[in-house]
């Protein structure tokens, strides 16, 4: 997969003077023994990941964790003490002034926890922020403001304050700003994180839907596993400024790389995160219905229970059938903890 | 232990030889720049002449038919619309239309010279905490000094006149403007300021379509606060030479005239209320969009 961004060896320290305490992390000083002996806060520690392009990396973690800190690198609303963000082959951190706004202005678009929508502005006036900023003549900007209000599903609210709104209408706002600007990154800090359950997964569904024609770049933080693994092609989990652990969905749930990270993942309903291809065998001759390989073993479960030989064929993307998947495999794929050995 | 009760003054001639110093070098200043400071102010106080005679010249009832349109503008409360055209009309009526004119000019100029000199440096304090550090004490001092001690030095400079007057009104009317545009600036919402740095808006564009939008309402307070402040100066303004509704207070003082000094004092009570309603009103219309929201 082709990688978007790449962060390479990234260290975030925040104190009066963090240059020189590098050096002594550098030495092997602990985020413990910088807090307590240095007065300094070793925000993110070594951080090295790579984005794909057009796909949805999510970046998992507890508050404190440092993802929101990680999030802002990117677009550099915070300095790192040392590192490098890497985007298109292009060193962001070289970026001047002028350079880097542009790079804000056309590249690389963001949503907010708390929606940052100008409370002055009508959710017309807060779409074509972004444009506005670009110079774009206001009648252009109108234009396709409206496409993307439409979009997200606000229209007939266009004359509305954010005031006026609720929080899932507020950050539908968010979301057309952002998306406005045509800028191929979207950054997504928690973006989702202070609507209700019910709005959350609505959200969830429109990003989705969204990502399925538009092919973005997005980077999601989030705190919520449910939520990162709904949507995340890829995802890091971070810890104490750390990542701890990086990889697709499966991997995290089926192979979690420490007692911290199978903590999270044991209450989670495996059948919305594992798919048929994961668990087939060898196919065999018993007929069933076809099913894609990248089908969740929830969706899966009803079609097979219906099929009078209890079993489903596989398909790859060609559509050739490359093995079965019986009843007995989606319960123990649902049930059993460890499937290490069929990854 | 002589040291303990007496204290250690300055002798009585250094100390005479000081003041004599200070004064000899003031008097030496006006007499070297007094006239181009004078030539200086000259615009202004040709433009206070003017607005002065155009106020003067305008009919009555047009000049309450503005008011009263512009508190429908602002206000759209018919109290305030019908309170305002009814004191106008009382003022009036009583005797004092032509010094009510005269101060309503001079405050024009002083809030509009207000405006002007505290919105930008008021942005300068906001944006840097070195200059809020070496303003504020110099606002502390304009608004705590008993206003006759700087009358004595502009009075030296410029004589008894408008533009002395109108100075001496501003630079008592000024700090709550620069205090509450610095203020308003610093209390916008930082996420909302963040999102505008990530959609990459520059400082110019942060400054006119974020923060002095968002602090318009705290900039209208100061607004407020100037006219207030410096319709309270008005009469201490007469005593060096603006005419108005404070020349006959002062008249009514040295001659214990107590309906006349009633009378004008009222005037200006009136006035003050007027202006009041009316520019706060406005604030508070300007905030209407935070109407609904949850926080």
């Amino acid at each position: 997969m082709e990688t978007k961004i790449e962060i390479k060896n990234l260290y975030k320290i925040f104190g009066d003077d963090p240059q020189s305490m590098m050096e002594k992390v550098r030495a092997g000083v602990t985020k413990d023994e910088l807090n307590d002996q240095y007065n300094h806060v070793l925000g993110l520690s070594d951080i090295n990941l790579k984005m794909p392009a057009k796909g949805i990396q999510v970046v998992m973690g507890l508050s404190g964790s440092g993802k929101s800190t990680l999030i802002r690198h990117i677009n550099r609303l915070i300095e790192p003490t040392t590192g490098e963000v890497w985007i298109d082959g292009e060193n962001v951190l070289a970026m001047n002034e002028k350079q880097l706004r542009n790079f804000r202005r056309n590249r690389a678009s963001m949503v907010f926890q708390k929606f940052a929508l100008l409370p002055h502005r009508t959710v017309m006036e807060n779409t074509i922020y972004g444009l506005e900023i670009q110079g774009m003549p206001e009648k252009d900007a109108k234009k396709q403001a409206a496409h993307w209000i439409d979009r997200v599903g606000l229209s007939g609210y266009e004359e509305n304050y954010p005031g006026q709104l609720s929080g899932g209408m507020q950050q539908r706002v968010g979301l057309a700003r952002a998306l406005a600007t045509d800028a191929d990154i979207l950054l997504m800090d928690e973006a989702f994180s202070a609507l209700d359950p019910l709005i959350r997964t609505d959200m969830q569904n429109i990003l989705l839907d969204l990502q399925k024609e538009l092919h973005k770049t997005i980077v999601f933080i989030t705190h919520d596993l449910e939520e990162a693994l709904r949507i995340g092609d890829q995802i890091a989990v971070l810890r104490d400024g750390e990542v701890i652990q990086q990889g697709t969905p499966q991997q995290i749930v089926l192979k979690p790389k420490d007692d911290y990270i199978a903590d999270f993942t044991k209450d989670i309903n495996r059948g919305r995160v594992i798919q048929l291809k994961t668990i087939m065998h060898e196919p065999n001759d018993k007929p069933g219905p076809e099913l894609s390989g990248d089908m969740l073993v929830e969706d899966a479960a009803q079609l097979v229970t219906e099929s009078p030989s209890s079993q489903a064929r596989v398909t790859n993307k060609a559509g050739e059938v490359v093995g079965v998947v019986g009843i007995n495999d989606l319960i123990r794929a649902m049930a059993r903890p460890d499937l290490e050995s069929r990854l | 232990m002589d040291w303990l009760t007496e204290f250690p003054e300055l002798g009585r001639r250094d100390l005479r030889d000081f003041r004599k110093g200070i004064d000899e070098g003031f008097k030496s200043f006006t007499r070297e720049y007094g006239e181009s400071i004078e030539n200086f102010f000259d615009p202004l106080l040709q433009f206070l002449i003017w607005l002065e005679r155009l106020l003067l010249a305008t009919p009555w009832p047009l000049f309450i038919l503005i008011v009263a349109g512009l508190g429908w503008l602002a206000s759209r409360n018919i109290k305030i619309v019908i309170g305002s055209a009814l004191s106008l009309f009382l003022i009036g009526y009583l005797g004092m239309w032509e010094d009510t004119m005269s101060t309503v000019s001079i405050i024009i100029v002083c809030t509009m010279l207000c405006i002007g000199l505290g919105l930008p440096i008021g942005i300068l304090m906001s944006r840097s905490n070195r200059a809020q550090a070496i303003v504020t004490p110099i606002l502390d001092v304009m608004q705590t000094i008993p206003s006759f001690v700087y009358l004595i030095p502009v009075v030296m400079l410029l004589g008894i006149g408008k533009v002395p007057g109108l100075i001496s009104v501003v630079i008592y009317a000024l700090p709550p403007m620069i205090r509450l545009t610095n203020l308003g600036i610093r209390l916008v919402d930082r996420e909302v300021l963040e999102a505008a740095d990530a959609f990459g808006a520059s400082p110019w564009q942060k400054l006119i379509q974020v923060q002095i939008p968002l602090a318009l309402p705290n900039i209208f307070a100061g607004v407020n606060q100037t006219i207030m402040m410096s319709l309270a100066m008005v009469v201490i303004a007469s005593m060096i030479g603006v005419t108005g509704l404070g020349q006959p207070v002062l008249k009514a003082i040295s001659n214990q005239y107590l309906a006349m000094g009633l009378l004008n004092g009222l005037a200006i009570v009136a006035l003050a209320i007027i202006f009041d309603r009316i520019s706060q009103s406005y604030g508070k219309r300007l905030q209407n969009y935070r109407g609904g929201q949850d926080e």
